[in-house]
C-alpha cells in the first residue's frame, strides 16, 4: 500500500464513517467479555435481535468449552484482560517510542513510507477495529458485486446475510469460533452474482493496535454460480500491536461452477495469538483455493478447510509458514471429500529458524460414496538450524475404496552442497541461504499478486539475515 | 623424496616447453595465474591429494586426466574452497594472493570458476534469476554503488550466451539444475562459464553425459571462450573433448598426485594404453 492509497483511505474513512468527529461515539468499552458487554456490542451496532441472540448463545458456548489442549501453548491468553470492542475514537494511541526496534528496522529495510509506518505500528492512526478500507470500484457495483464490511453487510443485505452466516462454522465448532461469534466486529462481506468475474483482487486491510485489544473479524464470501473472485487480506509489512489476541472466522461459499481464491499474508508482530477458523464449501464443479502465508505472530493456529459437497468440486490449499525466534506456527489444511469425483491438493511449506517451531497439522477425509476422488498432500519443511523444530501431523480418514491418494512429506536442511554451489558463483553465505529459501517458497510466492510477491521476497531476505524476528 | 613441481615438469616435454614459451612471449608473466604447490587435501580425515603441483595461466589450456577416484574432483573442489576439503599442507596462490584464505565466493568474484561434475539442484530458483544475481554480486563487489545490470541488458547478454551453446531461451526459466538431464546440467555449467567470464576455469568432466552432438556444441562453445584471457583446467576421461578444446598441456593424476605431464600426445597415449603403464609412478610409493 503506497502513501497515496493511505491518503485516500484516510479521506474515505473520514467521509464515510465520520470518525473525524469524536463526539459521534459514546460507547465506552471495558475489559473482559460477559453478557452485558455482548449486549452492548450488539446495541452499539444496532443489530437485529437474532444476531444479539446468536452472540449470546455463542458466549455461553465459549464459556463452557474447554481450552484446546493440542496445538500451541495458549496459557498466555488472559481473556479477562482484553477489550472486546473498541471504537476508533476512544482508542488509546500508542507511542512511537514503544514500538519495538525490530519492527522499526523492518520498516526501514522494506522502505515503508513514513506515514504508513506509523499506521502499521498503531501510532497516529485513528481507526482500527473496524473494516475501514473498501476499495470498491465503480465497475464492481455495476456488476452487482457486494463488497462491504460485515457489519454493513448485515445491515444492508439482511436476508442474504442470514441465509449464509455461520452455516459453515457454527459457534459450537470450537472455542475460538464461539468467541468470535460472540464478539465479532468488522471483516468483509462479499457477494458475487452468477457469472460475474471479478478480475482485480479485492483487498482488505485489517489493523489491530490498541493495547490488549482483540480483533474478532468475521468474513463471509458468497460466490454465486459460475462467478470468480480473488480476495486478499493482510500485508507483508509487520503489523505491531501490544500483547493481543486475533481470533477470526472466515466462511466461503462457492456455488456451482464458481472459483474463489482467498489469499492471506499474516505478519502480526510476534506477541499476537492468531487463532483463526477458515472454512469453505465447494459445490458442483466449484474450486476453492486458500493461499495462506504466516510470517508473524507468537502463535498461529490455523487450518483452512475445503468441504467438497458435490461432484467435481476441487479444493486447493497452499500453506507456508515461517517460524522464527519465539514463534510457533501450527498451521495446515483440511480437505473433506463428501461427493464423488472431487479432488484436492494440499501443499505445505514450512521454514523454521532461530529456534522457531513449525507444525503441519492436516486432515484428509474421504466420506463413503465419494468414489473417484483424488487427493495429493505434499509437505516440505526446511530447517535452517539445529535449534529449530518441525513436526508433521497428517491425519487421514478414508471411508471409500475407490480413491487415489498421494502423500509426501520431507524435511530438509539447506545442503552444504547447495551453499557451496551458490557461493562458488560469487554469492556470499547469506545471499546463498536466502536464495535457497527463496526458491523453497517460490511455488507460493508465484501465486501472490505482484506487489506482495516483491515484498515477500524482501521480507524473506530480512528474516534470513536474522535482523528481524 | 623426489620433488615434482611445476618447474620440473616444464622440462619434461619439448612440446610443452615450446607451448609455454609461446604463451610467455605472447602474454608475458603478468597474467592471472593459479599456482598450486605441494597441495595435500584430506576429506573426512582421509588424505586424498598427496602433493599436487600445477600452474595454470590465463590463455593456457590444461587437461587433467586420471582414473576414477584418483582425486581430480577433490582438486577441483579444494581449489574452489569446499569446506569439506581440508588442506593439510601446501599452498595455492591466485593472481599472486593466497587463495586458501579466501571463502569460495571471494574466489569466484576474483575470477576463479568451477564447472561441477555433479551440479546440485536449487529448486525454485530460475537459471536466469540465479545468473542475474551472480552477475550483480560481482558488480557490487567491484563497485559498492552499482545498481545491478538492467534487466533488458541482462536478457540480451544471456540470450547471446545461450545462443553460443545452442540453448533454447526458455531454458533460462527452468529451476536451476532441477530435473535437468545429465547433459542439460553440463550445458548449464558451460553457460555459467560463458556468463561469468572468469580468468581461470576448472571444468570437471563437463563432457561426461553429453551426447555426440551436444559434446560438439558445448566443446565448440567453450572453445569460443578460450583465448588469451581465459586459463582452463579441463578434467576429462576422454580424448574426444580434446579434439575440440586443444590442450597445451596434459597432466595425469594417480592416487592424489600428478605423475605425468606433457603435451596433447599424452592424452592420445592414454586413450591407447590406459593407465597401467603409469603404475608405480607416485612419489609417495616410489621413494617413500
Ligand atoms: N567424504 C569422503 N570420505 C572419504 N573419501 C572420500 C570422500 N569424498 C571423496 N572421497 C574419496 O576421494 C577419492 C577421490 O575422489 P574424487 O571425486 O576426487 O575422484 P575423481 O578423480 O574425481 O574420480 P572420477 O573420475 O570418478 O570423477 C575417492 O577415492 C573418493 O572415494
Ligand atoms: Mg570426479
Amino acid at each position: 500500500m503506497g502513501e497515496s492509497a493511505l491518503e485516500t483511505l484516510r479521506e474515505d474513512y473520514a467521509e464515510k464513517y465520520g470518525f473525524h468527529d469524536p463526539e459521534s461515539y459514546v460507547f465506552k468499552s471495558r475489559r473482559g467479555l460477559d453478557e452485558q458487554v455482548v449486549n452492548e456490542i450488539s446495541w452499539m451496532k444496532g443489530e437485529p435481535d437474532w444476531m444479539r441472540e446468536f452472540r449470546l448463545r455463542a458466549l455461553d458456548l465459549f464459556e463452557r468449552k474447554p481450552m484446546p489442549t493440542w496445538g500451541g501453548d495458549l496459557s498466555g491468553i488472559d481473556f479477562d484482560n482484553i477489550y472486546y470492542y473498541v471504537k476508533a475514537s476512544e482508542r488509546q494511541e500508542q507511542d512511537w517510542d514503544d514500538v519495538p526496534s525490530y519492527i522499526k528496522d523492518t520498516f526501514d529495510k522494506l522502505g515503508i513510507p513514513e506515514a504508513e509506518r506509523k499506521f502499521l505500528a498503531g501510532v497516529g492512526a485513528q481507526y482500527e477495529s473496524e473494516m475501514v478500507y473498501h476499495n470498491i470500484k465503480k465497475e464492481l457495483e455495476d456488476q452487482g458485486v457486494i463488497f462491504l464490511d460485515t457489519d454493513s453487510g448485515l445491515r444492508e443485505h439482511p436476508e442474504l446475510f442470514r441465509e449464509h452466516f455461520a452455516t459453515l462454522i457454527p459457534p459450537a465448532d470450537n472455542k475460538f469460533a464461539a468467541l468470535n461469534s460472540a464478539a465479532w466486529s468488522g471483516g468483509s462481506f462479499i457477494y458475487v452474482p452468477p457469472g460475474v468475474r471479478v478480475e482485480m483482487p479485492l483487498q482488505a486491510y485489517f489493523r489491530i493496535n490498541a493495547k490488549n485489544m482483540g480483533q474478532f473479524e468475521r468474513t463471509l464470501i458468497i460466490a454465486d454460480e459460475g462467478s470468480y473472485i480473488h480476495y486478499v487480506e493482510g500485508c507483508t509489512a509487520p503489523i505491531y500491536t501490544s500483547d493481543s489476541l486475533h481470533c477470526a472466522v472466515v466462511e466461503v461459499i462457492a456455488k456451482r461452477g464458481s472459483r474463489v481464491r482467498y489469499t492471506t499474508i499474516q505478519n502480526w508482530s510476534n506477541n499476537v495469538y492468531n487463532l483463526v477458523t477458515k472454512r469453505a464449501a465447494a459445490y458442483e464443479g466449484a474450486t476453492v483455493e486458500w493461499v495462506d502465508a504466516n510470517l508473524g505472530s507468537k502463535l498461529t493456529m490455523k487450518y483452512p478447510a475445503v468441504y467438497m459437497m458435490e461432484p467435481g468440486a476441487h479444493g486447493e490449499i497452499l500453506s507456508i509458514v515461517f517460524a522464527g525466534r519465539g514463534q510457533h506456527q501450527d498451521a495446515g489444511a483440511k480437505v473433506v471429500h463428501s461427493a464423488p469425483n472431487t479432488s484436492s491438493k494440499i501443499t505445505s511449506k514450512s521454514i523454521s529458524m532461530h529456534g522457531g517451531r513449525a507444525t503441519y497439522r492436516g486432515l484428509l477425509k474421504v466420506s463413503r460414496g465419494a468414489r473417484g476422488s483424488r487427493s495429493s498432500v505434499v509437505c516440505d519443511a526446511l530447517l535452517l538450524d539445529e535449534r529449530s523444530r518441525s513436526d508433521t501431523y497428517p491425519y487421514i480418514e478414508i471411508d471409500e475404496d475407490e480413491v487415489t491418494i498421494g502423500h509426501e512429506a520431507s524435511v530438509s536442511k539447506i545442503g552444504d552442497e547447495q551453499l557451496f554451489y551458490l557461493m562458488s558463483r560469487g554469492l556470499d553465505e547469506e545471499q546463498a541461504r536466502s536464495m535457497v529459501v527463496g526458491g523453497f517458497i517460490e511455488p507460493l510466492v508465484r501465486e501472490l499478486p505482484m506487489e506482495y510477491a516483491v515484498e515477500m521476497n524482501r521480507l524473506v531476505q530480512l528474516q534470513m539475515a536474522g535482523s528481524i524476528g | 623424496m623426489r620433488v615434482f613441481d611445476s618447474r620440473l615438469w616444464l622440462c619434461y616435454n619439448a612440446a610443452a616447453r615450446w607451448a609455454m614459451e609461446r604463451q610467455r612471449k605472447r602474454y608475458g608473466d603478468v597474467h592471472a595465474m593459479l599456482q598450486v604447490r605441494n597441495l595435500h587435501v584430506s576429506v573426512d580425515g582421509q588424505p586424498i591429494l598427496k602433493g599436487v603441483n600445477l600452474v595454470v595461466r590465463q590463455g593456457e589450456i590444461h587437461a587433467l586426466m586420471g582414473p576414477n577416484g584418483s582425486g581430480k574432483s577433490t582438486l577441483a573442489k579444494a581449489l574452489m574452497g569446499h569446506p569439506g576439503y581440508e588442506v593439510t599442507a601446501g599452498e595455492v596462490t591466485f593472481k599472486g594472493q593466497n587463495l586458501l584464505e579466501m571463502a569460495p565466493d571471494e574466489r569466484s568474484r576474483r575470477g576463479l570458476f568451477l564447472a561441477f561434475q555433479y551440479p546440485v539442484a536449487i529448486p525454485g530458483v530460475s537459471l536466469a534469476n540465479f545468473l542475474r544475481t551472480a552477475i550483480n554480486v560481482r558488480r557490487k563487489a567491484a563497485d559498492p554503488d552499482d545498481k545491478g545490470l538492467p534487466i533488458p541488458e541482462f536478457r540480451r547478454f544471456l540470450k547471446a550466451k545461450m545462443d553460443l551453446l545452442q540453448m533454447d531461451h526458455r531454458f533460462a526459466g527452468r529451476y536451476l539444475n532441477d530435473g535437468f538431464s545429465g547433459g542439460e546440467k553440463k550445458r548449464a555449467e558451460a553457460l555459467q562459464l560463458a556468463v561469468l567470464e572468469p580468468d581461470i576455469a576448472v571444468l570437471d568432466e563437463t563432457d561426461s553425459g553429453l551426447d555426440i552432438d551436444a559434446l560438439r556444441v558445448v566443446s565448440e562453445g567453450v572453445n569460443a571462450l578460450a583465448g588469451p584471457d581465459l586459463g582452463m583446467l579441463v578434467i576429462t576421461h576422454y580424448q574426444r573433448i580434446l579434439n575440440y578444446i586443444k590442450p597445451h598441456f596434459v597432466h595425469i593424476m594417480l592416487d592424489g598426485e600428478i605423475v605425468e605431464s606433457g603435451g596433447p600426445e599424452l592424452a592420445l597415449k592414454l586413450e591407447e594404453r590406459g593407465y597401467t603403464w603409469l603404475e608405480g609412478k607416485q612419489n609417495g610409493r616410489g621413494s617413500g
